[in-house]
């Protein structure tokens, strides 16, 4: 009978270890879509997305131990995918940088020129942003320089924090502030030259 | 002379990010009342980041959903 108690011990235990797992895999299954929308434009095609968002569910759900309770679980994924993503050797092909050209116009530059373009005498603001379709957006985003797109990504679409996205990419918190203020500019400055026919 | 819509241009990322001090959103919110013309370029931004967030939207396929599930540890 001594050795029925800790073999009834281990049974609890391992219940409990695989309700914890099926817990861990539902939560991040409900994660899905929005890790899907940031890999989508972490990378250039559709079927990168999908391979990396697969690949990334297939580590996590091995290495769901590692993962802390309680803790950012969409960070935690979007970090492994960041890391999947590196490995695939994208650093190798990473845009050269950019000229000092595209942040010298300021945060003003791009309303200033849509605006020019509708012919109304002080248009408001939706009037402007109507000069943008939907893929001139994305067009624009995508050429945008990898180092400062992933930051773009991460806190304009992913809605993370800069702490988050600086855990997630592996930077400082001020690497991301600064990313993320040029990229966006570099970002506007794109998207006027989608918008405006030279 | 400060040039007031210079600096308000600078502030535009910080102040939509909320990573401004108390002072400088006052001094800011102090220029934006009396000029239109900055303003309007501020709510310009606002409205951009969520036509951003917005038109970059695509949905995962049906197919990837369902290999994702399938990652599942099955059930005993």
């Amino acid at each position: 009978m001594s050795e029925s108690a800790p073999s009834t011990a281990d049974t609890r235990r391992l219940a409990e270890e695989a309700r914890a797992r099926v817990r861990f895999e539902e939560e991040a299954l409900e994660l899905s879509d929005q890790v899907y929308r940031v890999a989508r434009r972490l990378v250039g095609t559709r079927e990168e997305a999908e391979d990396l968002v697969q690949q990334t569910y297939e580590r996590a759900f091995r290495s769901w131990r590692q993962y802390t309770p309680g803790t950012n679980l969409r960070a935690w994924l979007l970090r492994i995918l960041t890391n999947l993503n590196i490995d695939r050797g994208r650093r190798q092909q990473r845009s050269p940088q950019t000229t000092s050209l595209d942040t010298e116009a300021g945060d003003y530059f791009l309303y200033n020129k849509l605006e020019a373009q509708v012919p109304d005498e002080n248009p408001d603001e939706e009037r402007v942003l109507e000069r943008l379709s939907q893929d001139s957006i994305v067009d624009a985003l995508a050429d945008v320089p990898h180092d400062f797109r992933d930051v773009i990504v991460l806190v304009d679409i992913g809605e993370f924090s800069y702490a988050d996205a600086a855990q997630i990419l592996d930077i400082p918190i001020g690497t991301v502030m600064s990313r993320l203020h040029r990229g966006r500019r570099i970002l506007k400055k794109n998207l006027a030259d989608e918008a405006v026919p030279s | 002379m400060i040039d007031w819509c210079e600096k308000c241009e600078e502030m535009m990322q910080p102040f939509l990010d909320g990573t401004l001090s108390q002072a400088e959103v006052a001094e800011a919110e102090r220029h934006l009342d009396t000029c239109h013309w900055c303003a309007k370029r501020y709510k310009f931004e606002e409205r951009l980041r969520h036509y951003v967030r917005v038109a970059t939207i695509e949905p995962m396929s049906l197919e990837l959903k369902a290999k994702l599930a399938a990652l599942r540890t099955p059930l005993n």
